[in-house]
């Protein structure tokens, strides 16, 4: 069979089949269960009412149960046994972690990057966003800044890689060291800096995010408000602090937040950089270590992301949801 | 307490655009100044420009004899209260009105000094510790208004403050500022409006502005019982103004003229010169200075088409035998019941009459 035809199938039989659930489930519902027959008709038409959201919510939760629950479940599951994935072994996972220092290690980090990435991309997001805003090329700077949203993790580490690169013909860093007669040094083998040398490559890669957002909510404050501070006296900087980013503080927020969830989830930059050497690890990096080779410890690792990760999302869904209203 | 003074000013946007030209106008200390005009006509311009919030392209601003085009809003004496309230949504009412004085380095007891006076004089000491958003449209003006106040600046600037408004309230609002003025007799204030009786009740002396200039600067009634010119005749007063074309067929202290739709001869009293003999007038009758008439000297004669009752007056709109003219609308005093259809003849007495050439009033000749 061409794709084209398996493509045109799929389509058909996907789309067919939601029409047929919503169409037969009604029918039935309304005809065999329920019917409005002479008699109990008020009294039946009321009880296929109550049922009927169900009906049209029954494949989102089927599939939010199948693809978000059971795997919850599982991995917490999972990680009570050992290696091989036979024996129960309770809470052993989580003891040994906790007092693996590379655990720990792995975990400060990733408190590090937790305070220090989304800081940094929402902070020079917003710089950007004011910045560019009155610039006749203020929109060209934008796409520039936007452009690394786009590369992958991985591209644009190896992309670092060559600016860290301890040679000075090719790396920039040793290359204004050499400069300035210094010799080259392996920036990624600093230790305790080297995690900021990493923490970076997000923030290049994330602040474009947090411009685009800040910048429509920026441009979302009413003129008149910027107007009635500057004929209140305020300078500059008092209009963009005491009046613009209070209004926007919401949507900082939500970028801030966003932003956070995304620290506790990317490996790849490690990954692609140190391999975790060096203490650079970092949660998830540190969970890549384990995984498929000993899923016990591996789901144990992302049990505790997941619970760190949960308030912040909870946060998240809360200013988003107060920002929409 | 301060006059403002602008000469020749003007404003072009991008070198090419010109909105405003030769603007010449002294406001003295504690006048209350309308700009008003049709929209587009630059009103809001010009006040941002006395506000500083908009260049002034040529000509000078002075005010208190300072000359102010390059002075920062700040510096300039002045206070704003704009069409949107503006108000700062994140700071309570207090903050609100605390924010300029913040700035200013005024010590915490002048502050709340200033910001208690402001709110006992606008009513709005129990809301002190609120939001804007929680505060209906009204108290969001007043706290706009007591913004400006804590300040205490030389001139007041107001662009459009009751726009936002529903009637009722604008009324009252509208209200509140007459007696705040009155309480204020020093302050200058300059107020934008396209609402013309916000402009002809509050004002000491009515701007009008028309073609990028002004059209007539006087006081309300000066504007409605003298208007300079037929823009001013008609933007002034509503319905607007009737301008019917005719003659002059006497001359003297007063005027007589023959109406193209009436007939005879009716008087006005404006005086003319032998050598107007013949000239080619505007006669302006105001729709509410109308009379019907039995004689045989007339201004007009015409079959009603419409006729709108409002209970204390009757507008009463006639066939126009040339569709390019404006209908001729009269205001008859309190119900007229079954004149639709019929003919009435239209006249009006002599010192309510206005003469136009050229678009300008006959009074106003140089």
């Amino acid at each position: 069979m061409s794709p084209m035809m398996q493509g045109i199938i799929t389509v058909v039989v996907g789309v067919g089949g939601c029409v047929g659930y919503f169409f037969l489930s009604n029918l039935i519902l309304d005809k065999i269960i329920f019917p409005p027959k002479p008699g109990d008709k008020g009294r039946n038409i009321n009880r296929a009412e109550m049922v009927r959201p169900w009906l049209f919510l029954f494949p989102a939760l089927f599939a939010l149960t199948l693809y978000l629950v059971y795997p919850v479940v599982g991995s917490f599951w999972r990680s009570l046994h050992d290696r091989s994935g036979d024996a129960f072994i309770g809470f052993d996972n989580y003891t040994t972690m906790f007092s693996d220092t590379a655990f720990q290690t792995a975990f400060f980090n990733n408190f590090m990057w937790v305070l220090v990435v989304p800081a940094g991309a929402t902070f020079l997001g917003l710089l950007v966003a004011q910045l560019t805003d009155q610039l006749k090329w203020g929109n060209i700077a934008k796409s520039l800044i936007f452009m690394p949203m786009a590369i992958s993790f991985v591209g644009a580490s190896l992309i670092w890689r060559f600016v860290y690169a301890n040679t000075p013909e090719i790396g920039i860093i040793n290359a204004l060291r050499d400069y300035v007669g210094l010799l080259p040094i392996d920036v990624l083998q600093i230790p305790f800096w080297n995690n900021f040398f990493l923490m970076v490559i997000l923030i290049w890669i994330q602040t474009g995010f947090a411009m685009v957002i800040l910048s429509a909510a920026l441009r979302g404050i009413p003129e008149e408000t910027v107007e009635a501070a500057i004929i209140d006296g305020a300078n500059p900087f008092q209009v963009f602090f005491k009046i613009k980013v209070p209004q926007i503080m919401g949507t900082i927020v939500v970028v801030w937040t966003t932003i956070t969830i995304l620290v506790l989830k990317v490996f790849d930059i490690v990954y692609a950089m140190t391999g975790g050497n060096f203490e650079t690890d970092i949660l998830p990096s540190y969970m890549m270590n384990f995984m498929f080779r000993d899923d016990g410890r591996a789901t144990a690792v992302a049990f505790v992301i997941m619970i760190i990760v949960l308030p912040v999302m909870v946060w998240n869904i809360r200013q988003a949801r107060k920002e929409m209203q | 307490m301060a006059n403002v003074k602008l000469t020749d000013v003007a404003k072009t946007y991008g070198g090419t655009v010109n909105v405003l030209n030769n603007i010449n106008l002294d406001i003295k200390t504690g006048e209350l100044i309308v700009f008003v005009g049709p929209s587009g006509c630059g009103k809001s311009t010009l006040l941002r420009m006395i506000a500083g919030l908009e260049k002034i392209t040529g000509g000078v601003l002075e005010i208190d004899g300072e000359e102010m085009n390059d002075v920062p809003p700040a510096q300039r004496g002045i206070a704003m209260v704009f069409q949107s309230y503006a108000l700062y949504p994140h700071m309570t009412v207090r903050d609100n009105m605390a924010f300029a004085l913040k700035l200013a380095k005024k010590t915490p007891t002048e502050i709340d000094e200033a910001v208690n006076r402001a709110a006992k004089v606008l009513q709005l000491d129990e809301y002190l510790d609120r939001l804007p958003k929680a505060l209906s449209g009204g108290q969001r003006q007043r706290v706009a208004i007591g913004r400006s106040i804590v300040r205490d600046p030389k001139v007041y600037l107001f662009d459009e403050p009751l726009s936002n408004l529903d009637a009722s309230l604008r009324v009252a609002t509208r209200i509140e500022i007459a007696q705040l003025k009155e309480s204020m007799p020093n302050s200058t204030m300059i107020y934008v409006t396209h609402d013309q009786v916000e402009a002809m009740t509050l004002a000491s002396r009515i701007v009008v502005l028309a073609n990028k200039g002004i059209a007539q600067v006087g006081s309300p009634l000066e504007l409605y019982e003298t208007p300079e010119n037929e823009f001013v005749a008609q933007f002034i007063g509503s319905p607007a103004m009737n301008l019917l074309p005719g003659e002059v067929v006497s001359t003297g202290a007063v005027t007589g003229v023959k109406v193209d739709t009436g007939a005879g001869t009716i008087m006005a009293n404006i005086p003319t010169k032998d050598s107007d003999m013949g000239l080619r007038v505007n006669v302006g009758i105001r729709p509410e200075d109308m009379t019907q008439t039995d004689a045989d000297n007339y201004a007009f004669e015409s079959t009603v088409a419409i006729t709108e009752k409002l209970g204390e007056v009757t507008q009463i709109y006639f066939e126009q035998p040339d569709k390019d003219q404006n209908a001729v609308i009269g205001k008859l005093p309190g119900i007229r019941s079954g004149t639709r259809g019929q003919t009435m003849r239209m006249t009006a007495v002599p010192e309510k009459l206005h003469l136009f050439a050229d678009g300008v009033s006959l009074l106003y000749r140089g």
